[in-house]
């Protein structure tokens, strides 16, 4: 079971019920629950699409989407059916957030989805839960059977005649499935590939109908955000970057865990003071700020504010708030070829710069790491990812390029030294050798 | 409700299955649930399955076997009773993932993807499970056991063999 931490910086929003029984929908309502669905009712849809516009909530699973404006997108007049997609395939290494949210929160995971259904004119959203989070799918499941016999989900919720459903989805594991578009492939029962766009899921989505799809993160934000009001919310961040997020931080450090942090927050401070330094006192060498797709930082590199503008300006990403800490034992090489090796694993082939280029920088990587790499290796590993950047459908191309272009460009020496230092007796391995290594 | 006749699937889960090809917009929807149920209950995707689902959800078989190549958790040969899978993603890897993996091997002495010969556990190197601030971390089935040593690994082992591991469904 997941170990709940704490830290004094910490800025409870969307965890500020973690812990304390919330699971039980009686507790639930006891913790203010299910009063902002019924305020945002009474209230309309303007209303709450203009107060989530004025939070400066960006979408929680990495790509930092203005959720307000999101869902602004979407007609207010349409034939089809309009869709809530909850996205919790959460899949990236390095980000178990929401494991935590559904373990300890369902039920603002399912106000939030009613929400969004409010705002954008949808009476029925959908929970997608990655495959291997049965257990959580369990709570999740007992807590939207607990609304529906409370009356706050099916005909006529809260007695105010208005309808809302919600289904619950288990994926079967897929990491692209996490992606908007092949989420909504699967959701329809069929291979999780990515569509192309436009058109935009906002007004040709699930079904073919106008579709708001929010990570689970994103979504139960909203019930908090109206209670306290958009621009309160707001000022607990940095311009354009409103609110808290939860933060996961793994790998290397005292006191791993997710610690919920204003947007903006200091990395180093992060790593140092929250998860109390880097493990067994040793030196911190690299960390991948947001999940394993995002360009790493150097350790002179973590003067940085934790919101996604900062986060660019610093040549990476926010991402999904996964912080991967690596202490100076760590091989990059090793860890390069780990990192690249998932992304080939889990590219759906769709895209050929996509499948190619994972499995030849694999398989190059591999090489390296035998022994028997060259220098051009290094050379051909970062043309090939430039190469991906940009010419998939989907982000996953993006998502294994962008770590392995700053693994090259940051770390080029240790690629040198390590292929140096293993030239001596090493005969070259050809690639056809390693056809088949790995996993 | 379904017309097709049960012939594999237990009066629950078909009474399930009936349930669940009418919650959707579309029926199909359906598809990718019912296939990791009918391998929860059935051990894994066989023919038969895959025939039965097909009919229940106005497919062709080849739809079916599309969608189930698919996704990394359907398989199409029994697993072990106990299915230990094994994190070596990054944040498990930083913390010891790899040397749980080849503890588990000698363990069981079995690779990846092979079973015990008394059937009782199989093996799988996984990607990330979503565990990585409680890492390292391994599922056996669909139970999480987290922050773990190989020591802690024996005696889940010996736990499960007794009969006494917990199995979420």
């Amino acid at each position: 079971m997941p170990t709940l931490v704490s830290h004094p910086d910490e800025v409870k929003v969307v965890s500020r019920r973690f812990g304390m029984g919330a699971a039980e929908i009686e507790r639930y309502i006891e913790l203010d629950g299910y009063k902002a669905v019924q305020q945002a009712i009474a209230e309309g849809p303007e209303w709450i699409i203009n107060t989530m516009k004025a939070s400066g909530l960006r979408g929680r699973g990495g790509a930092g989407f203005p959720t307000g404006m999101k869902w602004s997108f979407v007609p207010k007049v349409s034939e089809k059916p309009k869709y809530v997609l909850v996205n919790g395939d959460e899949s990236e290494p390095g980000t178990c957030k929401d494991h935590v949210l559904f373990l300890h929160d369902p039920h603002s995971v399912i106000e939030g989805t009613m929400i969004a259904g409010l705002a954008i004119g949808s009476k029925l959203g959908f929970i997608y839960l990655r495959g291997e989070y049965r257990y959580l799918l369990k709570i999740v499941e007992k807590a939207v059977a607990d609304a529906y016999a409370k009356g706050f989900l099916g005909k006529n919720i809260f007695g105010t005649g208005v309808d809302f459903d919600i289904i619950t989805q288990t994926g079967a594991g897929a990491y692209e499935v996490g992606e908007e578009s092949a989420l909504m492939e699967s959701l329809e029962g069929k291979r999780g590939v990515p569509r192309i766009k436009p058109p935009f899921p906002a007004v040709v989505g699930l079904y073919g109908g106008p579709t708001v799809i929010n990570n689970a993160e994103t979504i139960a934000n909203a019930p908090h955000i109206l209670l306290m009001g958009g621009e309160a919310y707001a000022k607990l961040g940095t311009e354009r970057n409103g609110g808290t997020r939860l933060f996961g931080i793994s790998g290397h450090v005292e006191r791993p865990g997710i610690y919920e942090l204003p947007m903006g927050y200091s990395l180093r401070k992060a790593i140092y003071d929250v998860a109390g330094g880097v493990k067994d006192g040793k030196k911190l060498k690299a960390v991948v700020p947001g999940g394993a797709s995002c360009p790493v930082l150097t350790a002179d590199e973590i003067d940085v504010g934790l919101d996604f503008d900062q986060m660019g300006k610093a040549g990476t990403m926010l991402g999904s708030g996964g912080i991967v800490v690596l202490d100076d034992t760590v091989s990059i090489v090793e860890f390069a070829l780990r990192t690249i090796s998932f992304y080939q694993h889990e590219s759906c082939g769709w895209c050929i710069p996509c499948r190619e280029g994972t499995d030849w920088i694999k398989k190059t990587l591999t090489r390296v790491h035998a022994g028997g790499g060259s220098k051009k290796d290094i050379d051909n590993v970062q043309y090939l990812a430039e190469n991906m950047m940009g010419r998939t459908f989907c982000p996953l191309g993006d998502a294994a390029a962008m770590p392995t272009l700053g693994f090259v460009k940051k770390f080029r020496k240790e690629f040198e030294e390590y292929i140096e230092g293993n030239k001596a007796g090493t005969p070259i391995i050809t690639v056809e050798q390693l056809v088949g290594a790995g996993h | 409700m379904s017309t097709v006749a049960n012939t594999i699937f237990s009066p629950e889960l078909a009474a399930r299955f009936d349930h669940l090809a009418t919650i959707y917009p579309l029926k199909r929807s359906a598809l990718v649930p019912m296939l990791l149920y009918a391998q929860d209950e059935i051990g894994y995707v066989s023919e038969a399955v895959v025939s039965e689902i097909a009919k229940r959800l106005d497919l062709f078989d080849l739809d079916v076997r599309n969608v189930l190549s698919y996704y990394s958790m359907l398989r199409t040969k029994p697993a072990g009773k106990y299915n230990v899978q094994v994190c070596t993603n990054i944040s498990c890897m930083l913390r010891g993932g790899y040397e749980l993996l080849d503890h588990c091997k000698a363990k069981l002495g079995i690779g990846h993807k092979e079973v015990t010969p008394d059937g009782v556990f199989s093996l799988e190197e996984v990607e990330c499970i979503g565990a990585c601030c409680w890492a390292p971390a391994i599922q056996i089935n669909y139970d999480f056991h987290d922050d773990l040593t190989p020591e802690k690994v024996d005696v889940l082992f010996q736990m499960y063999r007794d009969g006494q591991g917990k199995d979420v469904k």
